[in-house]
């Protein structure tokens, strides 16, 4: 049994950083910009899909192909902000920009249909498939670099937030948007600026979950969004580090529980996230925390 | 004044391409096919109806069995139609979707007014949308709700109005249970691994074949049923592959999650003996594109149809399959043909009846006579189940679909086993 535990945790701890990976740009988002962005899980079926273009029409690797894909989805982000979500203002800004977010999820989803067909796709590589032998489990090297990228990518995050003059503007808007103003911070483009960078981290969190995957099709983002959305909000919404340490106790809490019973797996996720916002209503690390950091 | 005129294109724009799209996408709501050829005679079509799964969690399976209707429809039309009637098929998407579905045929039967209806993919929707075609006496003649629960519905029980041409799921293990129990002791595997999701159609076959196993010695060190359609299979095909039983009788419902096992399974360097999945490994090119040529070898699934079949209506069928949507035998999906089995059994019944008086159908179709389909003789009992249908079980082999049991039978070659190593 202390086996199969040891194992579950360690399932937990590399399955959080995949979630990572795909949770971080829907906190980065929600954070400057008040927007819940829904279309967040077809962005990452996305980012798969074109993973899969580039390894199966150009032979790239999928490590690789993210220097293509991760420019491609920012300027994807960049556009998606100018055209749907910019023009959204006044006091209904926040709901409507769920209706907004939703048009551009079926939008894509319709052209991931018409340009790769309903069948489900997977990628592959030798590292998806094979592993290492560390204290008697089998790791599997997809899941270790995954873990590793999430980690790079949270840290890097927050040198652009902490270490940057560019960070130093995010921070202010998010503070304050009509204050941001008055300092001569041009808000509309660090908004443009920060959901591109929210989409482009997604196209890492693609890529990895498209490779861990049993298979993907255009519609397997519905599975992933309410998730998604639950490890932000136990993370504490806007906050990059709490979207990592809530996928690992999520994503930990699911495999421990799938050793007895497998069907209350899914269930014990929405239940850990209501049992910590009882007692700790603004998650993990909380808006007032996370923007005071 | 600019910032409300530009919310407005926005949010305008937003909405008329979300609503668009929804028609061919996900959003549920109809999206009309019809693949009727010119018609040659004055009388009307006769109009079909049917809710498939286009997008969404069983689009593999929607698409495929949306091919094998439109096939029929292409074949019967080029004959001549039926009653001298040209036929239509009308489409409607649910993506997926047990909710869409029952409003799909709501819509069909309450609006469109169309003649007859044909079953979608899956039993479970199978099951909401017989109860919508019983309530107005529609009967429902369908490939894809063989689970035991689609036949003992209240709806069911009072209108007889299902008609299943594949074959009942519940014991299409029997013909693989009966193979491991023929199996000499140094072969025979002592310990198996159950893993279900949890869907009506995936758990029956598996809970019969582990009691049947179980009862013959066989260990049973993994039985549990996991939350079908989730994102991560990881944990439970972890611990299937902690647990090292010798084999691997896995209760699925699509490629994914097979995938996911062999995926995982393969990561763990975990090669049970025997693997046989309830449904995956019969979906042809789309199983071998996701996992693999070479890891498909050995893995095994049973079924009513193969590519291969001696049947000559199912050869033709294969022949117009190929010219049509081009590939190799191998790679057809068995959708196909349950799909053009449905047509098959709905055209007898009608010449029969001399028409598409649904009652009359119903009354055919529990008659006890015996029809033919490209998956063989069908024959109904009372509940719609078809008592004549013969349960083969199926291994990718070498990259082709072979049929392997039961052992001796026309058309089987011998089994590989044990499954050999994955190949990636």
């Amino acid at each position: 049994m202390t086996t199969k535990l040891v194992h579950a945790v360690v399932n937990g701890v590399l399955g959080g950083g995949v979630y990572a990976l795909m949770a971080v740009g829907l906190t980065l988002i929600f954070g400057v910009l008040d927007v819940i962005n829904i279309a967040q899980g077809v962005m990452v079926v996305l980012g798969a899909y074109l993973s899969y273009a580039l390894s199966v029409h150009l032979h790239l690797d999928l490590f690789l192909g993210l220097l293509l894909t991760v420019p491609a989805m920012f300027i994807i982000g960049v556009v998606i902000q100018w055209a749907f979500i910019r023009p959204l203002r006044g006091r209904e800004r926040t709901s409507m920009s769920l209706l907004a977010c939703y048009a551009v999820a079926i939008i894509i989803e319709g052209i991931l249909y018409w340009a790769f067909g309903p069948n489900s796709i997977t990628l592959k590589a030798s590292y998806v498939t094979s592993s290492v032998h560390v204290f008697g489990f089998y790791l599997p090297y997809i899941y270790l670099y995954g873990f590793a990228m999430a980690v790079a990518l949270v840290v890097a995050l927050y040198g652009l937030l902490y270490r940057t003059l560019f960070g130093r503007s995010i921070r202010a808007t998010m503070q304050d948007q009509t204050a941001a103003r008055l300092i001569g911070i041009n808000v509309n483009r660090v908004a443009a600026l920060t959901f591109g960078i929210g989409v482009a981290v997604t196209a890492a969190g693609g890529m990895v979950f498209g490779a861990t995957s049993g298979g993907i099709n255009p519609n397997s983002g519905y599975d992933l969004i309410s998730r998604l959305l639950a490890v932000i909000i136990l993370g504490g919404l806007g906050s990059i580090g709490g979207a990592l340490a809530a996928s690992v106790f999520m994503l930990t809490a699911e495999a421990i529980v799938d050793i007895w019973q497998p069907t209350w797996s899914v269930a014990v996720f929405y239940a850990a996230l209501v049992v910590v916002l009882t007692f700790r209503p603004r998650g993990l690390f909380g808006r007032q925390e996370a923007r005071a950091q | 004044m600019r910032p409300h005129h530009a919310r407005f294109l926005s949010l305008g724009a937003a909405a008329c391409v979300a609503a668009a799209l929804a028609g061919c996408s996900s959003g549920g709501s109809s999206n009309s096919s019809s693949s009727s050829t010119p018609t040659t005679s004055t009388k009307a079509p006769i109009v079909i109806g049917t809710s498939l799964s286009l997008t969404g969690d069983f689009s593999t399976d929607g698409v495929a069995f949306q091919k094998g209707y439109q096939l029929w429809v292409r074949d019967v039309n080029a004959a001549g139609g039926l009653l001298g009637r040209q036929v239509q098929l009308k489409v409607l998407n649910d993506a997926s979707s047990p909710t869409q579905v029952v409003s799909n045929y709501d819509k069909l039967i309450s609006t469109d007014h169309v003649d007859l209806t044909f079953g979608p993919f899956s039993s479970k929707l199978t099951t909401p949308a017989a109860a919508v075609a019983a309530r107005n006496g529609f009967a429902f003649i369908e490939g894809a709700g063989g689970a035991p629960s689609v036949f003992t519905t209240p709806a069911n029980q009072a209108a007889h109005n299902v008609f299943d041409v594949s074959l009942p799921i519940q014991d299409e293990m029997v013909p693989f249970t009966d193979w491991v129990k023929s199996l000499p002791a140094s072969q025979r595997p002592k310990t198996a691994a159950y893993p279900m999701a949890q869907d009506p159609f995936a758990d029956p076959p598996v809970q019969v074949a582990q009691t049947m196993l179980q009862a013959a010695g066989v260990r049973t060190v993994y039985s549990k049923i996991f939350p079908a359609e989730v994102p991560n299979y990881t944990p439970a095909a972890d611990n299937v592959a902690t647990s090292g039983a010798q084999m691997v009788v896995l209760g699925s419902t699509d490629v994914p999650t097979v995938s996911a096992f062999m995926k995982a399974f393969e990561q763990q360097h975990y090669v049970p003996k025997i693997f046989i999945a309830a449904a995956g490994p019969d979906q042809g090119s789309a199983f071998t594109g996701t996992v693999g040529t070479g890891n498909a070898a050995g893995m095994l699934v049973p079924n009513a149809w193969y590519p291969g079949s001696p049947n000559a209506q199912s050869q033709k069928m294969v022949t117009a399959y190929l010219a049509k949507y081009g590939g190799t035998p191998s790679g057809i999906n068995a959708d196909v043909a349950e799909a053009y089995a449905v047509g098959q059994v709905a055209a007898q019944a009608i010449q029969a009846t001399g028409g598409t008086v649904n009652s009359k159908i119903i009354s055919y179709l529990h008659s006890g006579a015996t029809l033919s389909s490209v998956q063989g003789p069908v024959k109904f009992d009372s509940l719609g189940r078809n008592l004549q249908a013969t349960v083969f079980i199926f291994q990718w082999q070498n990259g082709k679909f072979v049929q392997v049991l039961p052992a001796g039978a026309a058309g089987s070659v011998k089994i590989v086993n044990p499954k050999p190593a994955w190949a990636s």
